[in-house]
């Protein structure tokens, strides 16, 4: 049974593999050169030069960066449209169920055999993409720590073993959605669908969720500061401060005022007053509002709510990410099994 | 005599439409059983239910004593060529033969090998690539090579030219000469089975019409001709299949437990076919809950 599950899986194998390898290849190529100017250029600089060093060596690097976290995010699309979808409707189409079938195996253990080997494929392709760009993206990650943390959607989703749970939860799905729909491409489209709306809802919705967020209330500051603009079409006007750790990911960025409430606008006017910006010519444009503005904003009681999850939950988060797509996909294992058996014929 | 197949009140439903309902059948061990009947009188259905393909919906069905489903023990009893006998395309016959080796544990490599060698199939050969004929035969090979008690062929010929049809059921009677397992092949054609079966099963609409020896069926019915009269005048011992009657004269297929004296007929041999179109073409509300014929030994 391995033998056949083998025989009938190495084409898409070869391909997927095949792809991965000249990934790894031009990783490997590529990464030690990376890590190498990273480690010079952070050895060079002092203080807020270092900002600025990382920053372009970040933007530099943007589109290697995106591409090769696609890369890792592609591959359990592909693996459960290619290797999942079809696995038992491409036997249903050829009509090939009812000769294996009627070999001495039960379904039972020929769909055990066939999802352990190709799941367990599946994985191992996974983990190839995501250990390789991992260890690939270990400087870009540390230069852009302060814009794009490694724990943001996405980065998160290409970055350790998080691919692993991923690819099994795509594979398993491609298969259970073919034992239902029973033709391969109808198949596919509805895997690609699910398991795009899967992947978009679990950062919105359950992600942040997994532990619970940390949240903290400031003052604004010129320290703390990100960003103060005002919304052009209904001139309400916004405050964004960074999160009290570098590498979180924000959740939520809401200003209060003197109540504790949750304003949409903060009541204070960036023309003119203390906020407004510093005539042409002035210096201090660059240094962001004065501390009169922040003075107003304290006066006027407004203080901003932070709602993230801190840098170091990066492998907890993982972990539990992972776990969780490990226990669908068993679910999904079940309903295959039981559909194997008693529906389709 | 011990059955192969056991049916009793069987049914099976998809959806709302039965595609067997309530089918009482018995099928002899140690025979080449042909089943015979028109497109949709539920053969296929039996035979996916038989070989443990699908689960009944009502009924009850033993095959070779034991209750047909997803048991090791009897999967390995049943060797079940599937209509259309499906193949994996992109395999080479040597992979095919390398299954069912790996698959089955009573498997007959000498056999599958000596098999494929007199068919003239090349071993390197993508099954894709085979005609529909030598398709035919990888499959007939693999249920043959499992070795198992009962072979079950749902139509296998039946979209094959004439001379592989023809070589396709010799090849099969060698082997089931050899072997001495129980078949039971179905097709619509009373051609294909006359060759090839010596026991014949008439399925029509889930019931079974008539079932025996294929000589006993031959030489149990006879042709009547002679004058119109109404079929209801026969003497005891002969019972009336199918008639046809013209202004003046009565054609008729009967069933006669002895000899027809009766100077007013002309009495005529009839062909299975002849015998199998009565059986098939008599009206569904006159057949008796009962097979209308069972010859038995």
């Amino acid at each position: 049974m391995i033998w056949l599950t083998w025989r009938q899986l190495r084409v898409q194998a070869s391909a997927v593999l095949g792809l991965l390898a000249v990934l790894d290849v031009v990783l490997a190529v590529t990464g030690p050169g990376i890590a190498d100017d990273y480690a010079r250029g952070i050895a060079a600089c002092h203080g807020d030069a270092c900002d600025i060093f990382a920053r372009r060596f970040a933007d530099d690097h943007r589109a290697l960066f995106i591409g090769t976290g696609v890369a890792v995010l592609f591959v359990p699309a592909i693996v459960g449209l290619f290797w999942g979808a079809p696995l038992i409707t491409r036997e249903l189409e050829a009509g090939t169920h009812r000769l294996v079938w009627n070999q001495t195996v039960t379904r039972t253990r020929w769909l055990a055999v066939k999802l352990a080997v190709t799941g367990a494929a599946a994985i191992v392709a996974a983990l190839v993409a995501s250990l390789a760009v991992t260890w690939w993206a270990h400087p870009l990650d540390a230069a852009s720590a302060r814009q794009v943390p490694r724990l943001t959607p996405i980065v998160f989703d290409a970055r350790g073993i998080v691919p692993l749970g991923h690819a099994a939860f795509a594979f398993v799905l491609g298969v259970a959605v073919g034992t239902l729909v029973r033709r391969t491409l109808p198949a596919m489209a509805v895997t690609l669908a699910v398991f795009a709306a899967v992947q978009v809802a679990v950062p919105m919705l359950v992600r942040p969720h997994l532990i619970a967020p940390v949240t903290t209330t400031t003052a604004i500051t010129a320290r703390n500061m990100e960003s103060l603009m005002m919304d052009g079409d209904k001139g309400a006007v916004h405050v964004r401060v960074k999160a009290p750790e570098d590498g979180s990911w924000t959740l939520a960025n809401d200003t209060l005022d003197a109540r504790g409430r949750v304003v949409s606008s903060l009541a204070m006017d960036l023309d003119s007053g203390p906020c407004a910006p510093p005539p042409p010519g002035d210096a201090a444009i660059d240094g962001g509002p004065s501390q009169a503005c922040f003075d107003a904003m304290a006066a006027l009681g407004y203080r901003q709510r932070v709602v993230y999850q801190p840098a170091d939950r990066f492998w907890p988060l993982q972990w539990m990410e992972t776990g969780m797509y490990a226990v669908l996909a068993l679910v999904l294992s079940g309903l295959c099994f039981w559909t194997v058996r008693r529906r389709v014929t | 005599m011990t059955a192969a197949v056991e049916a009793r009140g069987l049914g099976r439903r998809y959806g709302r439409r039965w595609a067997l309902r309530d089918c009482d059948l018995d099928v002899p061990a140690g025979r080449v059983v042909g089943l015979v009947g028109p497109n949709g009188a539920g053969k296929s259905t039996l035979l996916n239910l038989a070989s443990g393909m699908i689960e009944p919906s009502a009924g009850e069905l033993r095959v070779l004593g034991g209750r047909p489903g997803q048991s090791r023990g009897q999967l390995a009893k049943i060797g079940f060529v599937a209509q259309d006998t499906p193949t994996y395309a992109g395999l080479s016959v040597a992979d095919h033969l390398r299954l069912g080796a790996r698959l089955n544990p009573g498997w007959d490599a000498e056999l599958a090998r000596a098999r494929v060698e007199r068919l003239g199939l090349d071993p390197d050969r993508r099954a894709g690539k085979l005609s529909g004929g030598q398709r035919a035969q990888l499959a007939l090979t693999l249920g043959i090579a499992k070795r198992p008690e009962l072979l079950l062929l749902d139509e296998p010929v039946a979209a094959l030219d004439p001379l592989a049809r023809r070589e396709f059921l010799q090849s099969l009677l060698e082997d089931v000469a050899e072997q001495g397992l129980s078949v039971v092949l179905s097709s619509h054609l009373v051609s294909d089975v006359e060759r090839t079966c010596d026991y014949l099963i008439v399925l029509v609409d889930s019931r079974v019409r008539a079932a025996g020896d294929v000589d006993d069926l031959l030489t149990g019915h006879a042709r009547l001709t002679g004058p119109r009269r109404d079929p209801a005048d026969l003497p005891p011992g002969q019972h009336v299949v199918s008639a046809a009657h013209g202004e003046r004269q009565s054609t008729m297929i009967v069933r006669c437990d002895g000899p027809v004296l009766d100077p007013a007929w002309t009495v005529g041999d009839v062909s299975l076919e002849d015998v199998v179109l009565a059986y098939m073409s008599a009206p569904p509300d006159a057949a008796p809950r009962r097979p209308a014929l069972e010859v038995r030994k």
